[in-house]
């Protein structure tokens, strides 16, 4: 077959290179069929990529290897080492590689080559770069990488400002989202304009119990609420605000798997029941007779035996635990 | 200043009230998957016995024939995967040892030689013949040469220079520094997945799965490689990619098993893990049971007070009774406290191999039964390979985790390492039952006994 036109073999300043086929062997296994342009290409870039050439024309080659197949490392790996040779304009390099990751923005390499330009350009460009990975977020609010990316350019290069106000805005679109808590976390914890975590917990307390309140089935906010203590057991108990949390929900809908379980957390790290909370757990302990004389925490443990079947397993093991930790 | 009052959280879409009826993209996404898998469930539920056992049956033929003609044909749509090849063969080469289908020699014979070809003359396998060397496919290729398991496939793998490559990936005089804005805080050791590539939890795990297995692990590779696991694990309790990030399921079993290999796991806050690994992903929790009976057979905890304690240190003295949460904990360290008089005699090989040597005493934290059921209902495709979920494609990726999945999950109930299953913990024929894996470096266990002998005599 003919090459298509527009490929390296016509292209003027190719005419001295000598293309280099894959070396498969003779007997291949996992052969992929390529079409003839993926073909030209990549026989051109083997060329010049063993010869180490860091040439305009092979970096022209790289746009059009990455192209057809942006999972190649080794050719963005080839890339960077020519466009440091010819002193590229990395702002131009970042035009292209933000095009590129339009179309395939969960694709490692290209999120890497982004970090590489974005750590070479510096603080300068922390904005642009939230600007764009704002616009990935917004076609796929939970895309992996362009979290990543947008973590790194914060903590490397900054742009903290109005980075609570975009989690917020997240939040406002899908409570749901995890990804968005998980940067909020980072927000809260991480932001040097903020204070850190003791600073803001109380007001965190409080935005988390409001969020699972309107929305008790959303597992987001009850891990959140946990993680603003990570590590603070005595102080997590110490909060009423949060036995409060599970009670009112528990009040509403009994089997609320996340309010059980958050609650079997405070108990076993030492919460002490009031009343109040003995008698909403009443009728659960009274669903079931071998349930009479246990202790709160192994009731609270039978009753997510119940409701939660798929982890029945865990819950089984979790009460083992409880007993081997009284003896 | 971000310092503006806080607005309330929003609310969302509930569903069950009609006062809110906007829904969530999270919740329309979740509420699709779930009514495509309770239409197939509700099928299985309706119909006849006999039908019911074909539903419930592992399409065997189908697979074999799926997994054994990429092993020679594919598409030219899978010039995305040009840079994976090693990954496509162990892809394919591992799921056809778990449906213990023997390839002919002369395709063995191929495949190792097509590795030798990714083999880089300074160590480490690359995505195809003549591409730079990369972690993962360098894991990808170790897979599946120890899959193989002939002399031939085992020698053609330059342990030294497999060794210096995964070295000069931990050299910090590269041009890459991941985490600037971590510079005040002491520099940690990881992987690099290529040179001068991306640092991550991934890296990690391939690396250090590819050392142990190979019996090149030592203290030098070992270095720090548990600490930067740790900084990944997150305040839901799962590992993610990098610090801070998001815990991810993939991440979670990369972070756990690299530290089960390099015997730290008690550098992570496992009880949190545990309740986290519940919610992300099932597979992981044959690892955690397996260190739960561990923790029954070496040490309980004498009477620690959980409440006092704090987790946010990571020296010595806290990790055995700071992040405990009262939980039974893990010691099975034993050359931790003497490490450092002893650096050079740790046998990191050792800790693979004990890990399935193990007699299993606590059942599967997870619902072994129900996993089977999704992926014999939900995962198996008609023509022959696995998907993600019903509205998806098979792949060989899918292929290949489905049916460890599925393995993992026959052989959870199993109190004895060398048993078989009983017939109630193996869901539909009991022709169902795949080859068992090890899964920390998921191949398959006989293929693996074969391959530490080996490489404990180099």
């Amino acid at each position: 077959m003919e090459h298509a036109k527009s490929g390296p073999a016509s292209w003027p300043e190719m005419a001295d290179v000598v293309p280099v086929p894959q070396d498969d062997g003779p007997s291949p296994v996992v052969p992929i069929a390529y079409r003839d342009d993926f073909r030209e290409v990549m026989d051109y870039f083997r060329a010049l990529y063993f010869a180490g050439e860091r040439s305009p024309r092979a970096l022209r080659l790289t746009a059009e290897a990455i192209e057809l197949n942006p999972g190649n490392y080794t050719v963005w790996h080839f890339r960077r080492l020519i466009l440091e040779a010819l002193d590229y304009d990395l702002l131009q390099e970042m035009n292209f590689v933000e095009k590129i990751a339009e179309c395939n923005s969960k694709n490692y390499q290209i999120w890497h080559h982004k970090r590489w330009l974005a750590e070479k350009l510096g603080p300068d460009v922390a904005n642009k770069e939230h600007e764009f990975t704002m616009k990935i977020l917004a076609l796929d609010a939970k895309n992996y990488h362009a979290w990543s990316h947008r973590q790194w350019v914060l903590q490397a290069l900054g742009g903290w400002e109005s980075e609570l106000q975009y989690c917020n805005q997240l939040l406002e679109e899908d409570i749901f989202n995890n990804s968005a808590w998980n940067q909020r976390y980072l927000v809260i914890t991480r932001s040097p304009l903020l204070g850190g975590l003791t600073a803001m917990r109380d007001s965190e307390v409080d935005y988390t119990i409001e969020a699972i309140l309107a929305n008790p089935q959303n597992e987001s906010p009850w891990r959140y609420l946990k993680g603003l203590y990570k590590g603070e057991n005595n102080l997590l108990v110490a909060d009423e605000r949060i036995s409060d949390v599970c009670l009112k929900v528990l009040k509403n809908d009994w089997s609320c798997v996340f309010a059980l379980s958050l609650l079997l957390d405070l108990l076993r790290s030492g919460l002490q029941p009031l009343d109040e909370l003995k008698a909403t757990l009443e009728p659960i302990r009274n669903s079931n007779p071998e349930m009479a004389d246990a202790d709160l925490a192994t009731a609270v443990c039978c009753t997510l035996q119940k409701c939660d079947p798929l982890r029945v397993n865990y819950w089984s093991w979790y009460k083992t635990t409880l007993s081997s930790q009284i003896s | 200043m971000d310092s503006s009052p806080q607005p309330a959280p929003p609310t969302g879409g509930d569903p069950a009230d009609p006062e809110l009826p906007r829904l969530t993209v999270t919740q329309v996404e979740q509420m699709k998957v779930e009514a495509r898998v309770a239409d197939i469930y509700r099928v299985l539920f309706g119909a006849a016995p006999n039908t019911k056992s074909i539903m419930l049956e592992l399409w065997r033929d189908q697979h074999i024939e799926y997994l054994t003609h990429g092993l020679r044909h594919l598409g030219p749509a899978f010039h995305v995967l040009d840079a994976n090849r090693p990954w496509l063969c162990y892809w394919m080469v591992h799921p056809l040892a778990l449906l213990d289908e023997v390839l002919d020699d002369d395709l063995e014979d191929d495949i190792v030689d097509f590795l030798a070809r990714c083999q880089d003359k300074d160590g480490g396998y690359g995505g195809g013949p003549g591409q730079l060397p990369h972690l993962a496919t360098t894991y990808a290729a170790v897979n599946t040469l120890v899959t193989i398991g002939s002399e031939m496939a085992f020698s053609s793998i330059n342990r030294d220079n497999l060794y210096k490559f995964m070295l000069r990936l931990k050299d910090e005089s590269g041009a890459f520094s991941s985490f600037r804005a971590d510079a005040g805080h002491s520099f940690f050791l990881h992987h690099r997945m290529h040179d001068g590539g991306e640092i991550d939890v991934r890296a990690s795990y391939t690396a250090i799965s590819v050392a142990s297995l190979v019996n090149i692990l030592d203290v030098e590779l070992a270095k720090g490689v548990g600490d930067y696991i740790a900084r990944c694990q997150t305040y839901e309790g799962g590992i993610a990619g990098e610090p801070h990030a998001e815990a991810h399921g993939g991440y979670t079993f990369c972070g756990l098993a690299a530290l089960i290999l390099l015997n730290e796991a008690e550098k992570l806050d496992l009880p949190r893990l545990i309740g986290a690994a519940i919610a992300l992903t099932q597979k992981l929790v044959m690892i955690i049971d397996e260190q739960l009976k561990l923790s029954y057979s070496c040490k309980k905890p004498s009477g620690e007070d959980a409440c006092g304690t704090s987790s946010s240190g990571c020296t010595s003295e806290k990790s055995s009774s700071g992040k405990t949460d009262g939980l039974p904990f893990f010691f099975f360290h034993e050359m931790k406290n003497s490490s450092l008089l002893f650096v050079y005699a740790v046998d990191y090989a050792k800790f693979g191999f004990d890990f399935v040597q193990q007699s299993n005493q606590v059942g599967p934290l997870f619902h072994n039964i129900a996993l089977q059921q999704y992926i014999l209902l939900c995962a198996q495709v008609l023509e022959g390979g696995l998907r993600d979920k019903p509205g998806k494609n098979r792949d060989h990726y899918h292929s290949c985790y489905c049916l460890s999945g599925l393995s993992v999950s026959q052989y959870s109930a199993t109190t004895d390492s060398d048993s078989c299953p009983l017939p109630q913990h193996v869901l539909g024929p009991y022709s169902n039952l795949l080859e068992p894996i090890h899964p920390l470096y998921n191949v398959v266990l006989d293929k693996y006994h074969t391959a530490y002998e080996f490489f404990s005599q180099e």
